[in-house]
């Protein structure tokens, strides 16, 4: 089946088999695979992105469910060889380990201050309850997305 | 498999009246794990997301009509968690924000699993489920539309459109013990609606047993201790007998989540809990 959907600002149409997951079609169709896969199951986060502006869980959404809409990736967050703020406090604060989480944890801290521009530790705790880190970073995590939301990495 | 992406309901309507037995998905939490599993390998998809009607939701002081398409997200603040506290309580223990951004009401009255968190809530609501096919529309009250663990009695050609809600007058919460905060499926959980218009508590559990329960002898012992037109008295011992009333009516099982005993429990506390509260 034909699908047409915006992905980092570009127009994509494709022709995919209807059964594809959102996130296999950026992986494999779009040659996008900063979104990691992590558990099939919608618990883990690895392969959150943004849907119409809000974050969700591209594991399980049907590529054809997500026809018409505009979908950010974590390589769409760098403007002019510029990392966004969060990516940029994440590296300052070392907010990544291995890493494997960290483009999904990038996607729901936007998400997150986008909703709450000005959150307390809890807040970012409870922000970010659906991302699993397997290295256990939580601690730098949180403090990459409070420093990005005072707006000094 | 085939999908297809309907943009108003009659389309949809019409689609599933064409393939029945048809897989209705929107935000897809539930089912497209299943998928992914193998353990559901639907032939013909349905998808809703584009289907902007079932995302709206209206307000007025008779009625509440709240989309099978509205996200779990836009009941956890804004004018529907006003309207209705305890909905708001319970979309906000559904997993995390992203698959509360993309659950939904119809999601959890289509899989009609005794855990799903927004299906306590609509049975002490007395919630309507509105089913649409080519015949119309049917209204069916909560407690007949759920029939079973992940059993209803919407027949193969209806879509669920809607759910209609009176406004209640007085406290309503709702309260789940879950293995941990984040991301976890109720082991037992407690809705409490008290209505001033209807000088009625009514009482819902839910992860208990193989429907929603509702605790209908507590309520009605609770109407012959309590004016219930008026605020609840905040009798401690009143408290205490009607949450032993309301947990000797669940239905809990062991299984791998948890205990019948720990279940039992853990209502007759947070009925406690509830009830007090809403003489606060």
């Amino acid at each position: 089946m034909k699908i047409s959907l915006t992905v980092n600002g570009e127009l994509r149409e494709s022709e995919i088999e209807p059964r594809t997951l959102l996130v296999q079609y950026l992986r494999e169709n779009l040659a996008l695979t900063g979104t990691n896969i992590g558990c099939d199951t919608s618990s883990c986060g690895a392969c959150s992105m943004h849907l119409n502006g809000e974050a969700v869980k591209s594991c399980t959404i049907l590529a054809a469910q997500a026809d018409g809409c505009n979908i950010t990736t974590i390589e769409g967050l760098a403007k002019g060889g510029k990392m966004h703020p969060m990516q940029e406090a994440f590296m300052q604060n070392h907010g990544l380990q291995c890493g494997y989480c960290t483009p999904g944890m990038v996607m729901a801290a936007i998400s997150l201050l986008e909703e709450n521009a000005n959150p307390t530790e809890d807040e970012v705790r409870v922000g970010l309850e659906g991302n699993l880190c397997r290295c256990t970073g939580y601690h730098n995590i949180i403090q990459s997305v409070l420093a990005c939301a005072k707006g000094g990495n | 498999m085939s999908v297809y992406m309907p943009t108003t309901v009659d389309q949809a309507v019409a689609l599933l009246a064409q393939n029945p037995g048809a897989c209705l998905l929107t935000g897809g939490t539930d089912t497209m794990v299943e998928v992914n599993f193998n353990h559901l390998k639907p032939g013909t998809v349905i998808g809703l997301r584009l289907v902007s009607s079932l995302r709206e939701y209206t307000i007025t002081p008779q009625l509440i009509q709240i989309g099978a398409g509205v996200p779990y997200a836009r009941m956890e603040t804004g004018p529907l968690a006003e309207a209705l506290p305890a909905l708001a309580a319970a979309a906000r223990t559904v997993g995390s924000p992203q698959i509360r951004a993309a659950g939904t009401l119809g999601g959890n009255l289509g899989t009609c699993s005794p855990a799903g968190d927004g299906l306590p809530v609509l049975a002490a609501l007395d919630a309507v489920v509105n089913l649409r096919s080519p015949r119309g529309i049917r209204g069916v009250p909560f407690q007949d539309f759920m029939v079973g663990v992940k059993r209803n009695s919407r027949v193969s050609d209806e879509l669920i459109e809607s759910v209609s809600i009176a406004p209640t007058s007085g406290y309503q919460d709702y309260a789940k013990v879950g293995v941990r905060n984040a991301m976890v499926i109720s082991v037992a959980s407690v809705c409490l609606v008290h209505d001033r218009h209807t000088a009625s508590v009514r009482v819902a559990l839910g992860a208990v047993g193989p429907t929603i329960i509702r605790a209908r002898e507590a309520e009605a012992w609770l109407a012959t201790q309590v004016d219930a037109s008026t605020s609840l008295p905040p009798d401690e011992a009143v408290a205490i007998e009607f949450a032993r009333r309301v947990a000797a009516e669940a239905r809990p099982i062991d299984d791998h989540r948890s205990t019948a005993d720990y279940r039992r429990h853990a209502i007759q506390t947070l009925t406690r809990r509830l009830y007090l509260r809403s003489t606060k």
